[in-house]
C-alpha cells in the first residue's frame, strides 16, 4: 500500500506489492516466451502480454467488488459453470469427439477453468451456511461431496485429468479447512496407498508401462518418457547460471516438446539456470503467501475459506506443473500460470487474484472504519 | 465416542491449526521443488549437459579418400576419380509416388538396372540408401539435381570412385572395392562409416589385405540439428585423413605388357627381381575389369565371367595349382649334385627306363647326355635313372628348398601353395613307402607335385641369384638381409649352364632366344600332363591339353630378372609359355622391341585387351538377349 499525497487515493489503496510481483512473474514469462519463439515476440509473447494486461485490468476492477456480492454470485456462478460443463459434454457427444470448450462468438470458453474458482467459492459459501455444530455430521459432508464430485467427473470424462485433479484438490482444501473430520481425508489417502501396489499388480502390461515410464522416464526416452526426459535434460543442462538468454539448445532445436506451454519452466531453467528457477518459485511463493495471509486476516468464515481456497488454486497450479516438469509427477497437462502461453490459465489465476484483492480490500476498509 | 459440541470458537481454532498445516505442507512442497531443481541443475548437471550436447550436435561422417596404390616407379595402379552418384533413401520416399522410372529415364538406365533397384528397394530398410547410379556423367547429375524438389527420396551427391587405369591387367593383383555387405558391417561392430552411400571397402586382392592402410580415418561434419533432423548450422568440422598411399614392387608397365602378351589364353605369369625378391609383375589372365566391379557389376557381365571356362574370376597366381612338369629338373639336378653326382657322367638315353614292372617311356631317344644336356633337352630318362640312384628324400628336399611347395608371406588373401612330395611326406599323408615310380613321377614334376605360379618364379630367381630370396610385394616392407643358398656355387653354375643351353644351345626353347645383343635368357620348359597320357601333341579338346610352363632368368651370365609362367592347356611349354616369357623379358631390357613383337599378335587377335574385352561383353549381352527372346 503506497500512501502519498500525489497519488489519488483509490490507486494508492491497491495492493501494489502484489501487482508488482504478479507483473514481474508475467514479465519474466514474456521474456521466456520471446526466447522460446527463437527471439521473437511472435507468435506468443505479444499475444500473451495483451492477454495478461487485459486480465490484470479485470482483476484490479474486481477488487472493488464487495464480499457480499461475491457471496451472492457463488452459487449462481457454480450453476452456470456446471451447465456449461454439461453443455460441452453434450456437444462432444453430438460431434462424436472430445471437446473441452464452448465457442461463443469470438471467445472460446473453457468451462472447466471457471470451475476452479467456482468450486472454491461454492464450498466456502456452503460451509459458511453450515452451523458450527453440524460440521461433523454427514449432512455437512455429502452435499459438498456432490458439489465437488459432479463437476470433477464431468471434467474427468472430457478427458482432462490435469484440471480434474486441480478441481478436486481445490475443493478438498476448502473442505479440509472447513473443519471436516480428519478421517475423511486420511482414510481415502491411506486406502489409496494400500491399493496402489495391488492395482499395479493387476494392471495390463501397457498400463503398467506408463507407470514405469513415469517412475523412470529414461527407460523409454523416445516414447512415453520423451517429454519428461527432454525436460530434465533442459533443466539439468542449465546448471546454476543457465546457458544464457536465447541460448537454450533444447528448446530452440525443438528437443523439448511443449516448450512454450506446459514445459515452459524447462525452457526458462535451461536459459536462466537454477537462479532463475529459484527466483520464480520464490515469487510464486510470495504470491501464495500473500493470499494465505488474506485468508488468515479474514474475519468472515466465507472470506477465510474462499481466500485460502483461491490461494490453494494458484499453489496447485504451480506445484503440479513444476513437479511434472521436473519428473516428480506424471505428465497431466497443467500449465505454469502467468508463464505458460495460453489465455485460460492466465484468466483463472487473475480471476483468483481479483477475488483475493477484493477480499483484502474489504478487510482494510473494515479496519479503517473501526 | 462422546459427541463434542462444536462452537464457532472451536471452528476458528481448527481453521487456524489447519491453515498452519496447509501452509507447512505448501512450504514443504516448495522446498521439495527447489531441492529437486538443485539436484537436477547442480548434482546432475554434468550428465544432462552431455545429453543436451548429444541432442544438439550430430556427427555426419565424412568418408576419407582411399589411399592410392602405386607401382615401384610411382605410376598409379589404383586411384580415385571425382564422380557423381545418385541414390534413393527409402525412408524419404513418398507413398504412392514412384520415382524410379523418372530417375531411370534421366540416367538412361537399362531394364536390368531398374530391376536391381526395385529388388534392392524392396529389401532395404529405412535410411540405408539404395544406389541408383554411380559414376554418372556430369550432365546426368545436373539433370537429376535440378529436379530434386520433384523427386522426394532421391539424392544426388559428388564423391570419389576407385579407378584402375590398367583395368583387367591388375584385376587379380589389386582386387576391387565394393560397398560393405551385412556381414562385413557386423564384423566391424556396425561401423556407421560403412553405411555411407558410395563408401567402398576392399573386397579382393590387395584392396582387401591393405584395407587398414588404404582406408584412412573418417572426418566428421559436426552439425547442429533440430529434433526433426533439420540442419540448423554447421559447426567446425573434424577433418578426415586420407588413406595412405601404398607402393608396390610391381612395375606397372611390365604388368600391363605381360597381361596383353598373354592374349586370350588362360594362365599366370610372375616376374621377380632376383636381387631382392621384388615382384615386378603378377598377372593372372583372363581377368575381369575391376572398374566395373567397383561400380557394382551388372548381372550379365557377372554371368559372362562366371561361365567362362578360362575362369577369369580366379586369381591363378594366388590360387592356381599345377603340376610343375619338367621345370622341376634344374632343382632336381642341383639335388643330385649335392649328393655327389658327377655332372659330367654320361648317360645313354634309349627312349625310356624300366622301373619295377613298368617301362617309362621318354618323348624321344636323346642318345648320350650329361647333366647339362639332359636339362637342355629335358631328357626324362636321365632324371628317372639318376633319381633312382640318389636319395629321393634329399633330392625332394632340395626342390622344396628352392621354392616348390613353399609358403610365402605375402599380402594376398587365400593363397594356395601346393605340394612338394617327399618320402617322409608320403609316409605321413598316405602311410606308404616311397617307390621307384614315385621318384620317376616326381623327377618330371608329375604325380603329387603341385606348384603355384609364384613358386614358378621364385625357383629360377633363387637358382639365378644363389640367394634364398623371398617374394615381396610392398615397397615399404622391411628389407631383411637375404641369406645365400646353402649350395656349392660351382653346382649352381652347372645348373645355370644347363638352363642357358635350353634357350641358347640346342635345347627345347631355342625358338625363344631374346632378340637382344649380348643378353641371353636361361630357362627351362615344362609340359604338365593334365589328362592321362594318350598321345602327346595336339589335342582337340582344349581342357584336356597339357599345361605349358616356362621358368627363366636373364641375363644368363649376370641374372637380374626371373620369370615363371604357366599357360593352362597351352600344349608344349616351349611353344606356348616360352615365347610369352621371352617377350616379357625383352620388355625389361628393350620396351620398343617388346611392343614391336606384340603389335602383330594383337592385330591377329583382334585388338588390344581392352578392345577385345569390350567386344566380348557386347557379344555375350547380345547372345543372352537372343536366348531369352
Amino acid at each position: 500500500m503506497i500512501t502519498s499525497a500525489i497519488i489519488p487515493r483509490p490507486l494508492a489503496r491497491l495492493p501494489w506489492r502484489l501487482i508488482f510481483l504478479v507483473a514481474a512473474i508475467a514479465g519474466f514469462g514474456l521474456v521466456v516466451l520471446y526466447s522460446a519463439a527463437g527471439g521473437s515476440v511472435q507468435p506468443w509473447a505479444m499475444k500473451q502480454g495483451i492477454i495478461f494486461l487485459f486480465f490484470l485490468g479485470v482483476a484490479i476492477g474486481m477488487s472493488w467488488v464487495s464480499e457480499a456480492t461475491i457471496k451472492s454470485v457463488a452459487f449462481p456462478l457454480y450453476a452456470v459453470t456446471l451447465i456449461m460443463l454439461i453443455g460441452v459434454e453434450a456437444l462432444g457427444f453430438v460431434s462424436k469427439g472430445a471437446q473441452r470448450w464452448l465457442d461463443i462468438g469470438p471467445i472460446r470458453l473453457q468451462p472447466s477453468e471457471f470451475m476452479k474458482p467456482a468450486i472454491v467459492l461454492t464450498l466456502a459459501r456452503f460451509y459458511e451456511l453450515v452451523p458450527p455444530g453440524e460440521i461433523r455430521r454427514p449432512r455437512a459432508i455429502w452435499p459438498a461431496a456432490v458439489l465437488l464430485g459432479v463437476p470433477a467427473f464431468l471434467i474427468l470424462v472430457q478427458p482432462d485429468l490435469g484440471t480434474c485433479i486441480m478441481v478436486v484438490l481445490c475443493g478438498v482444501t476448502v473442505m479440509f479447512l472447513a473443519g471436516l473430520p480428519l478421517w475423511i481425508f486420511i482414510g481415502p489417502a491411506a486406502l489409496a496407498a494400500i491399493a496402489a501396489p495391488i492395482a499395479y499388480n493387476m494392471m495390463h502390461g501397457y498400463q503398467r508401462k506408463r507407470i514405469d515410464v513415469f517412475l523412470d522416464p529414461e527407460s523409454d526416452p523416445l516414447g512415453a518418457g520423451y517429454h519428461i526426459a527432454q525436460s530434465k535434460i533442459a533443466i539439468g543442462s542449465g546448471g546454476i547460471w543457465g546457458k544464457g538468454f536465447l541460448h537454450g539448445s533444447q528448446s530452440h532445436l525443438d528437443y523439448l516438446p511443449e516448450g512454450h506451454t506446459d514445459f515452459v519452466f524447462a525452457t526458462m531453467a535451461e536459459e536462466w539456470g537454477l537462479v532463475g528457477g529459484v527466483l520464480l518459485i520464490v515469487a510464486f511463493g510470495l504470491v501464495i503467501h500473500w493470499g494465505m495471509k488474506v485468508s488468515a486476516n479474514s474475519r468472515t468464515r466465507f472470506g477465510q475459506l474462499a481466500a485460502a481456497g483461491l490461494s490453494a488454486t494458484i499453489f496447485f497450479y504451480v506445484s503440479i506443473n513444476l513437479m511434472m516438469v521436473m519428473g516428480l509427477a506424471p505428465v497431466v497437462g497443467v500449465p505454469l500460470p502467468l508463464v505458460s502461453f495460453g489465455g485460460s490459465a492466465v484468466m483463472t489465476v487473475m480471476l483468483c487474484l481479483g477475488l483475493l484483492m477484493a477480499l483484502e480490500r474489504q478487510q482494510r476498509s473494515k479496519t479503517s472504519l473501526a | 465416542m462422546k459427541p463434542v459440541r462444536i462452537t464457532s470458537t472451536h471452528q476458528s481454532i481448527t481453521f487456524s491449526r489447519r491453515m498452519l498445516l496447509l501452509g507447512g505442507a505448501q512450504i514443504g512442497i516448495g522446498g521439495l521443488l527447489v531441492g529437486r531443481l538443485g539436484w537436477l541443475a547442480i548434482a546432475q548437471n554434468e550428465r544432462y549437459q552431455l545429453l543436451s550436447e548429444s541432442n544438439r550436435v550430430q556427427l555426419i561422417p565424412v568418408p576419407p579418400r582411399r589411399g592410392w596404390i602405386i607401382d615401384r616407379y610411382g605410376k598409379p595402379i589404383a586411384i580415385n576419380r571425382a564422380s557423381f552418384r545418385v541414390d534413393i533413401i527409402p525412408q524419404q520416399l513418398e507413398k504412392g509416388r514412384d520415382v524410379v522410372p523418372e530417375v531411370a529415364k534421366l540416367l538412361q538406365l537399362d531394364e536390368e538396372e531398374v530391376a536391381r533397384i526395385r529388388s534392392e528397394l524392396a529389401q532395404s530398410q529405412g535410411f540405408h540408401p539404395v544406389q541408383v547410379g554411380e559414376n554418372v556423367t556430369y550432365d546426368q547429375y545436373a539433370s537429376v539435381t535440378v529436379r530434386l524438389p520433384d523427386l522426394p527420396g532421391v539424392q544426388a551427391t559428388r564423391g570419389y570412385s576407385r579407378y584402375y587405369p590398367d583395368g583387367p591387367a591388375v584385376a587379380h593383383l589389386v582386387g576391387y572395392v565394393g560397398s560393405a555387405n551385412a556381414k562385413e558391417y557386423e564384423a566391424e561392430d556396425k561401423n556407421p562409416l560403412l553405411l555411407i552411400p558410395g563408401f567402398k571397402i576392399g573386397k579382393q586382392g590387395l584392396e582387401k589385405t591393405l584395407e587398414p592402410y588404404l582406408r584412412g580415418t573418417p572426418g566428421g561434419q559436426r552439425v547442429e540439428v533440430t529434433a526433426r533432423g533439420k540442419l540448423v548450422k554447421e559447426l567446425d568440422p573434424k577433418p578426415d585423413r586420407s588413406g595412405e598411399t601404398v607402393q608396390l614392387t610391381i612395375d606397372e608397365g611390365l604388368q600391363q605388357y605381360a597381361a596383353r602378351r598373354m592374349g586370350d589364353q588362360s594362365g599366370a605369369l610372375v616376374a621377380i627381381d632376383v636381387a631382392n625378391g621384388d615382384m615386378l609383375a603378377s598377372v593372372s589372365m583372363p581377368a575381369f575389369d575391376p572398374n566395373s566391379f567397383s561400380e557394382g557389376i551388372g548381372r550379365t557381365e557377372w554371368k559372362m565371367l562366371s561361365e567362362n571356362d578360362h575362369i577369369p574370376l580366379l586369381n591363378k597366381v594366388a590360387q592356381g595349382l599345377y603340376p610343375s612338369g619338367s621345370t622341376i629338373k634344374p632343382a632336381m639336378a642341383l639335388g643330385f649334385l649335392k649328393q655327389g653326382l658327377d655332372p659330367n657322367r654320361k648317360f645313354h638315353c634309349s627312349g625310356g627306363v624300366q622301373i619295377g614292372n613298368r617301362y617309362f617311356r621318354d618323348d624321344a631317344a636323346h642318345g648320350t647326355v650329361d647333366m647339362r644336356s639332359a636339362i637342355a633337352h629335358s631328357c626324362n630318362a636321365y632324371f628317372w635313372s639318376m633319381g633312382l640312384q640318389t636319395d629321393p628324400q634329399k633330392t625332394t628336399e632340395m626342390v622344396n628348398y628352392l621354392g616348390y611347395g613353399e609358403e610365402f608371406d605375402l599380402p594376398i588373401p587365400s593363397q594356395r601353395f601346393g605340394t612338394m612330395p617327399s618320402p617322409e611326406w608320403l609316409e605321413k599323408k598316405y602311410h606308404r613307402e616311397w617307390q621307384g615310380y614315385d621318384t620317376a613321377n616326381t623327377s618330371i614334376g608329375q604325380g603329387y607335385v603341385l606348384i603355384n605360379p609364384m613358386q614358378l618364379a621364385v625357383m629360377p630367381a633363387r637358382l639365378a641369384s644363389g640367394k634364398l630370396i623371398q617374394p615381396r610385394l610392398l615397397m615399404g616392407g622391411p628389407r631383411k638381409p637375404i641369406p645365400d643358398l646353402s649350395v656349392d656355387p660351382e653346382h649352381l653354375k652347372i645348373i645355370r649352364e644347363g638352363m642357358t643351353a635350353v634357350v641358347n644351345g640346342a635345347g627345347t626353347a631355342v625358338a625363344s632366344k631374346l632378340p637382344l645383343d649380348g643378353i641371353q635368357m636361361a630357362g627351362k620348359t615344362g609340359t604338365a600332363q593334365v589328362h592321362k597320357l594318350i598321345s602327346r601333341g595336339h589335342q582337340a579338346n582344349w581342357n584336356l591339353r597339357d599345361h605349358a610352363l616356362f621358368i627363366a632368368f636373364a641375363p644368363a651370365d649376370k641374372p637380374r630378372y626371373a620369370i615363371g609362367c604357366i599357360i593352362e592347356h597351352g600344349g608344349f611349354g616351349a611353344s606356348a609359355a616360352a615365347p610369352i616369357v621371352r617377350d616379357t623379358m625383352t620388355y625389361l631390357f628393350d620396351k620398343q622391341k617388346a611392343f614391336a613383337a606384340l603389335a602383330p599378335l594383337e592385330e591377329q587377335w583382334g585388338g588390344t585387351l581392352a578392345e577385345r574385352n569390350a567386344r566380348q561383353l557386347a557379344e555375350f549381352k547380345a547372345a543372352s538377349r537372343a536366348t531369352q527372346a
